[in-house]
């Protein structure tokens, strides 16, 4: 690939007890671009992120991050160093209003209150909810909350933005509004999209990692992908 | 006003109106309002890890007491001098709360509470184990003459008042200035989400052990300063009501509020001091209280004033 | 008294002690088991179990195996009509969260206690056992070329002790009866397992946990009127039965019945025997450390599949 791989495994694995979740997966995600993780339910999808973003710890294996090894760095490093992540399960600061959710995701980054401040409005502005600053952050709709982590995650200006299944719950034109974003910022940053909305998969990656039983099934374009031959069978389950 | 500014002026206010009442309290009011006011800094201190961090202690005497007797032996059985003897145990108390931090923090939620509880009991029987030293449950008197600091006798109702003032305003200054800076943010944001605030770059179990030490310490002082100004110092400090009390006055006054434990000590004092002199069985006041908090007002006195009026309460 | 036949004594009051212990330890697992709640006013049931013994024990005069057999069956069932009523005004209503539930009980534990200082007070007061015999207990020593028994004077026990530690276990055998051959035990198991799922399943959730906790407070009760005629009834007598439990059931393992027994009989025993050689002072804080490292470094116990 010409592209610089900035984000990328080496035989990484995880067990649990005697399952293995993740097995032995090598794995390149070129800087600069949408590429996307799919695979069926169960494929080991949530770990194998986890061990990207740090949550779960590896069983064997390593992991790269912008040119260094981070295996064995903790989360919160791994985020200092430039990763950004929003859960699966939209996990905001409920209690506290919208404008302090951001604050607090810039809280390290920038000293002067007043350009955090802005700052903060500014990511608001991006994913258009920048009238409800001053709103308790559990006070917005589901959609909105999704929109509001996302700019948890932009105003952290990150060299990767990892996005957990992030339309799950979504209406069909809050979706719609999100591939615009999705789209609008690729080239900006790097994005890795864990997600099972195929259709929207097809419409915002470059590429596509295909996750099955623990290990990757099939790596490519859109297009490469959707003519594989074990893809369909794995999600279809023929042959 | 801005909140700020308003917040400042409430507490600097509280401040003032301590320090102009004990020239009309009675004898005994002036004392109890200083003893209040030196168990207000160790529920202030208890606030720290339950309030903004949502850490809930059961063995906060163990800090408490190791404070007070790392004072009172090294006057006791060293014969140094209060200021010294005060600083030996705020090191104590430092060591203490380091300690426990970095074994308790491996745990979290019901099991934290248990390992507190655990270490604080074996803390008070130490205390008696080792009652050669300590005089266990009877505890010690400390002598008026080595109660002397920079030239003050606290055993002087003035100068106790005026110490205990010190000290309370000290604290209540450290909170607030707590609150207001980062640290004191990412803790709420711990405490609100713990995985959310790991995952936007803070070291959670940093800022954790900070506020246990914080708190841990602060408590330590608070203990050795009791036993200061009152001159004595006993195994009972260290025992489990002296762990549930702190919760009890913040859980009153208002967890996660900077005026709450303050206001939770001098109701419960005074709520205790009364009913002791009707039964011996003060302590059943405390658990109908501590029952109906839970099940009533979980925000204590100064949380449902911030929750329905003063919205700009720190 | 030589040494062997120490440990021997040691080893039979342990007995004793992890008779009562069990079920007392029984009693708090399948609360937390059940609802996952630590309940910290589970002493207190195990103290008020021994007043209302005292209570009934001198409301009924004549032989003292009539008064102990109705507190037996009474002291037991008022204590957990009495959980259970904490359990409906109090802990359902904060919805049995954790944390919540803990200081709830606390506040419990103080109502409780003050309450029979109150109306009982300070004394410590005795229960006459229903029958007491004295048995010597042998103990071998070489004479004459072989080895002899010989009856070590103050090596003995009671023939009480041993009916308590026979009386344990048929209720702890009952016990699993109860929890593996009856519907309620299947109801409890389920709910234990998966509280949402039970409930999609038609379980009435809310009375299984009722009546746990009051199975609970009774277990604990059961244990306070079997210790009563060896150790006298007092309003703080729960303290200490509280601090054991606790030990057995995080060293046992949470929501493991098995481990659960074998840990109290091991704590017990090793309290019994552990106390010939220290003072109980220096026993309990080791005691209490074990507990908070076990919690510390091992939190599933020794047997246990579930952390706290």
């Amino acid at each position: 690939m010409a592209a610089m791989s900035l984000l990328s495994t080496r035989g990484l694995s995880r067990n649990f007890g005697g399952l293995k979740a993740v097995s032995d997966v090598d794995f390149d995600l070129p800087a600069g671009e949408v590429c996307a993780l799919i695979g069926p339910n169960g494929a080991g999808k949530t770990t194998f992120v986890g061990m990207l973003s740090g949550r779960i710890a590896a069983s064997a294996g390593q992991v790269f991050f912008d040119g260094r090894e981070v295996t064995n760095l903790p989360a919160h490093q791994r985020i200092r160093a430039g990763m950004a992540y929003t859960f699966q399960i939209t996990s905001v600061f409920a209690r506290l209003p919208v404008i302090e959710n951001l604050s607090l995701a810039l809280g390290w980054r920038i000293s002067d209150e007043e350009a955090r401040l802005a700052a903060a409005q500014d990511a608001l502005r991006r994913v258009g909810i920048a009238d409800r600053s001053d709103q308790l952050a559990g006070d917005l709709s589901y959609g909105h909350q999704r929109l509001l982590e996302i700019a948890m995650g932009l105003c952290q200006q990150p060299k990767l933005l990892i996005l957990d299944e992030p339309t799950q719950g979504l209406a069909d034109s809050e979706i719609a509004d999100f591939i615009q974003l999705i789209r609008g910022l690729a080239g900006e940053m790097t994005i890795l999209l864990i997600e099972h909305n195929i259709r929207l998969v097809m419409q915002t990656a470059d590429v596509i990692t295909v996750l099955n039983g623990g290990a990757v099934l099939a790596s490519g374009t859109p297009d490469e992908i959707q003519a594989n031959e074990a893809v369909q069978a794995a999600y279809l389950g023929t042959g | 006003m801005t909140v700020r500014q308003k917040s400042w002026a409430l507490h600097i206010g509280l401040l003032a109106a301590l320090f102009l009442l004990q020239f009309i309290l009675p004898t005994y009011h002036h004392g109890s309002l200083a003893r209040v006011m030196v168990l207000a800094c160790y529920a202030m201190g208890y606030n720290i890890l339950f309030g903004y961090v949502g850490l809930l202690s059961l063995g906060h005497a163990l800090f408490f007491a190791t404070g007070m007797y790392g004072m009172g032996l090294v006057i006791q059985h060293l014969g140094w001098p209060a200021g010294p003897a005060l600083l030996a145990g705020l090191a104590a108390g430092f060591g203490m709360a380091l300690t426990v931090g970095i074994l308790a923090l491996r745990t979290s939620g019901v099991a934290f509470m248990i390992v507190t509880l655990m270490f604080a009991q074996a803390g008070y029987l130490a205390a008696l184990y080792f009652g050669d030293y300590t005089r266990g449950d009877e505890g010690f008197v400390i002598q008026q003459a080595d109660r002397v600091l920079a030239g003050f006798d606290l055993s002087d109702p003035t100068n106790r008042y005026f110490a205990a003032l010190l000290l309370f305003g000290m604290c209540l200054v450290l909170t607030l200035k707590l609150v207001e800076a980062r640290f004191g943010q990412v803790l709420v944001a711990i405490r609100e989400n713990e995985e959310r605030t790991r995952m936007l770059g803070y070291d959670v179990h940093r800022h954790k052990l900070a506020a246990v030490v914080a708190s841990g310490t602060t408590a330590a002082f608070a203990g050795a300063a009791y036993g200061l100004l009152f001159g004595y110092a006993g195994a009972t400090f260290a025992s489990v009501q002296y762990s549930i009390f702190p919760l009890l006055w913040v859980l009153l006054g208002g967890a996660g509020t900077v005026i709450g434990p303050f206001i939770g000590t001098l109701f419960m004092f005074y709520l205790i001091d009364l009913s002791s002199g009707i039964t011996s069985a003060y302590m059943l006041i405390a658990g109908v209280v501590l029952v109906l908090l839970t099940l009533f007002a979980p925000q204590g006195l100064a949380g449902e004033l911030r929750r329905r009026r003063v919205p700009w309460l720190p | 008294m030589e040494l062997g036949p120490y440990l021997i004594l040691g080893f039979l009051e342990g007995l004793v002690t992890a008779a009562v212990l069990s079920l007392m330890a029984v009693g708090l697992s399948l609360v937390f088991g059940v609802m996952r709640v630590v309940n910290v006013a589970h002493g207190e049931f195990f103290m008020i179990g021994a007043v209302l013994a005292w209570q009934i024990a001198s409301m009924i005069g004549g032989h003292p195996a009539l008064g102990f057999l109705a507190a037996l069956i009474f002291a037991p069932l008022l204590v957990a009509v009495l959980a259970m009523a904490a359990d409906q005004l109090v802990l359902k209503r904060i919805a049995y969260d954790p944390e919540r539930t803990i200081v709830a009980t606390i506040g419990l534990l103080y109502i409780i206690q003050q309450t029979v200082l109150m109306t009982y007070g300070p004394d410590a007061r005795p229960v006459e056992a229903p029958f007491n015999e004295r048995l010597s207990i042998p103990f071998v020593e070489w004479a004459d070329g072989g080895l002899a028994l010989y009856w070590p004077w103050g090596l003995g026990t009671t023939s009480y002790k041993l009916a308590v530690i026979g009386a344990a276990i048929i209720l702890l055998a009952a016990i699993w009866a109860l929890m593996t051959r009856t519907r309620f035990g299947l109801l409890m198991r389920a709910t234990q397992l998966d509280r949402e799922t039970a409930q999609a399943f038609a379980i009435p959730v809310n009375r299984v946990y009722a009546l746990v906790f009051g199975l609970g407070a009774g277990l604990a009760a059961l244990g306070g009127v079997l210790i009563v005629p060896i150790q006298q009834a007092h309003y703080l007598m729960g303290h200490d039965p509280l601090l054991l439990s606790f030990i057995v059931v995080i060293i046992g393992g949470l929501g493991s019945l098995p481990g659960t027994v074998v840990a109290a009989l091991l704590i017990g025993v090793s309290d019994g025997i552990i106390s010939v050689f220290f003072t109980p002072t220096l026993a309990k804080i080791i005691a209490t450390l074990g507990v908070a490292f076990v919690l510390i470094f091992r939190p599933q116990g020794l047997f246990g599949k579930r952390a706290l």
